[in-house]
């Protein structure tokens, strides 16, 4: 993105700037979202529709935008907020640009206890899936990814603080149990539930309705309420722990709250779409590049972009294989795990570049 | 006014400082010396509400400094910590305006420029923090903590600076700048605590010194008082060498500030 130098290094206009950009290409992104599928149904019909012109629409066409396109757009809408967010305030967290809910065993977690729900749904945990209903995998994603981050939390933390490097160990160790864990259920599983768990843990925005975009709504919408809140203890907290409490900072209960919001983000987008790589680290890294690495702007710049990117990877999930659908996770990785590598390899971002 | 009482910390069963009584006083620019491991830094921690002392306690004024808000405190102490790394390539500029950020300031960023000019890197505002040289990045954490507590007193309550080490990786000229800057913020009626390990930039710019030895405090006074041989030899095992020059084959600059 080329922008401007900020000569005087102050990059608050800088940020600003892109956050509109953002904001017009998130735009962008739901219009194509909603305008592109397989089924024929395209621009001009949904710019009919938009225009208050739906009766020129069949009750198909207008059936496809309203309960497939709409609830599908929202849900990736939510979910890329959700997974660019958790992203930038766990590398916040953990002050390094490479950490990640999927690293931390966040997302495994909650992919366990979703796995725990298909094997189980039918036998052991029957009466919470009645109970429960649509609700039951959701529910238990989620506490999967709570339970997690909690236990990662009490493990990691000595004297009421929490060292970073205890944290990632910890996390690397959650993370392998949980993942024997979840080979365990896999043995167990019929093939019926294989399929589920492998179009599962690829992630998808397929089984989108209006009710798993309400089950996921509340959480995103806490995690942005938070956001502000967060982002001067974020940004301080980058000297580490001790230069934060100096300058004011209530360190223990910034991490407190940073990670029961990750947990919420994480573990609800886990919930409803399974486990889509990459949104969390490829967003904020690239709007460091473009806006620097202050979390006033970072994160509201990786909700806006993150948001963008899913809706974007999943109109080309939908339509590059029509009418076959590749599975979203599949594309965040083709392109995500490139750009990682590149930022990698050429030490962008590392804090070894001039800025823009 | 901030005074530390009987403090005693304790680690692994060791202690780390063992029941040091001190009193910043307005006005005084307090330097602690003492070998490595003396406890210095945790006496420092102990002051500046970082660290909870297991006996003993600190008041800032009249209330406990331990109970304040870490918001509370920030306006009325700035800390420099020893080297610090970064992450994330913020800006010279940014950085420095945290601290005036967390001060209250009305405009952060012009009393970031203003911080940054008084440690004399006008003009490295736009500068990546992790592409600065080690002396540079000190001297923008300096910067950090003069915009934290950008006036030594405020409607009458004297701020304190807290320095770990200020001049560690600094060439001889900064080193003598940054303590002309922290000596200027006491004499104007601000509290400075320094660690310092230059026992001759010590004597020139501390009006008072506290020596720790293995947690203990050995001397406390002013520096005429303290830097003293038997002092010297039983804190660093270096016998005689107070006040000695060097043969005269081998040249020596000492540390002089430039207007006293």
């Amino acid at each position: 993105m080329a922008l401007r130098p900020a000569a005087n290094g102050d990059r608050n206009r800088q940020g600003v700037l892109v956050l509109v950009l953002l904001a017009l290409l998130l735009v962008l992104a739901c219009v194509v979202s909603l305008g592109v599928g397989p089924t024929g149904v395209g621009l001009a019909d949904l710019w009919a529709y938009a225009s208050g012109n739906a009766a020129s629409l069949s009750t198909q066409e207008r059936v496809i935008l309203e309960a497939v396109r709409l609830p599908r757009t929202a849900l990736g809408l939510l979910v890329g907020m959700g997974l660019a967010v958790s992203g930038a305030m766990m590398q916040g967290l953990f002050r390094n640009p490479l950490a990640d809910p999927g690293i931390v065993g966040v997302t495994s977690g909650a992919g366990l206890a979703a796995v725990a729900a298909i094997i189980f749904g039918n036998g052991l945990l029957a009466p919470f899936a009645m109970l429960l209903g649509n609700q039951f995998l959701p529910l238990m994603a989620f506490f999967g990814g709570l339970f997690n981050t909690w236990l990662l939390y009490v493990i990691a933390t000595r004297d009421g603080r929490t060292s970073t490097t205890g944290l990632i160990l910890s996390g690397i160790a959650i993370g392998a149990l949980t993942g024997a864990l979840m080979g365990l259920m896999i043995v167990m599983a019929d093939d019926r539930q294989l399929r589920d768990i492998t179009f599962w843990s690829l992630g998808s925005l397929g089984g989108a309705t209006f009710g798993r975009v309400m089950s996921i709504l509340p959480f995103i919408i806490a995690v942005l309420a938070i956001m502000p809140f967060v982002a001067r203890g974020l940004d301080a907290l980058v000297l580490g722990d001790a230069a934060a409490f100096h300058m004011g900072i209530p360190v223990q209960r910034l991490k407190r709250l940073v990670i029961v919001a990750v947990a919420a983000a994480c573990g609800s987008t886990v919930a409803v779409a399974g486990s889509i790589g990459f949104v969390g680290i490829v967003v904020p890294h690239l709007l460091r590049l473009a806006m620097g690495p202050s979390h006033r702007f970072l994160l509201p710049g990786s909700a806006l972009g993150g948001a963008a990117l899913l809706l974007i990877a999943d109109s080309v999930a939908r339509t590059v294989a029509a009418p076959a659908e590749l599975p979203i996770g599949v594309i965040t990785a083709l392109f995500g795990a490139p750009v990682f590598l590149f930022l990698l390899l050429g030490r962008g971002g590392m804090g070894m570049r001039e800025l823009p | 006014m901030i005074r530390a009482h009987n403090i005693t910390v304790t680690r692994s069963g060791r202690k780390l400082v063992d029941d040091v009584s001190i009193t910043l006083t307005p006005g005084l620019f307090t330097a602690v010396i003492g070998p490595n491991g003396a406890g210095k830094s945790t006496l420092l921690k102990v002051l500046c509400g970082e660290l909870i002392p297991d006996t003993g306690s600190v008041t800032y004024a009249d209330s406990a400094g331990s109970s304040q808000k870490p918001a509370a405190l920030a306006r009325l102490r700035a800390v420099l910590p020893q080297a610090t790394q970064l992450a994330f390539p913020f800006s010279a500029l940014e950085i420095v305006r945290m601290g005036a950020v967390a001060q209250g300031a009305m405009n952060p960023t012009a009393e970031a420029r203003k911080a940054l000019a008084r440690v004399g890197l006008r003009g490295f505002e736009n500068r990546p923090y992790p592409s600065l040289s080690g002396g540079e990045q000190q001297r923008v954490q300096f910067a950090r903590a003069l915009a934290q507590v950008p006036q030594p007193v405020v409607s009458g309550v004297p701020r304190a600076l807290f320095l770990d080490e200020p001049t560690a990786s600094l060439d001889l000229g900064h080193q003598i700048a940054v303590l002309e800057i922290a000596r200027d913020f006491a004499a104007a009626g601000g509290m400075v605590l320094a660690i310092l390990h230059d026992l001759n930039l010590t004597a020139e710019f501390a009006d008072r010194l506290v020596v720790l030895n293995h947690g203990r405090m050995v001397a406390e006074g002013p520096c005429l008082e303290t830097v003293q041989d038997d002092v010297i030899a039983s804190v660093y095992g270096i016998t005689g060498a107070v006040g000695r020059l060097p043969p005269s084959h081998i040249p020596y600059v000492l540390p002089q500030s430039r207007h006293r």
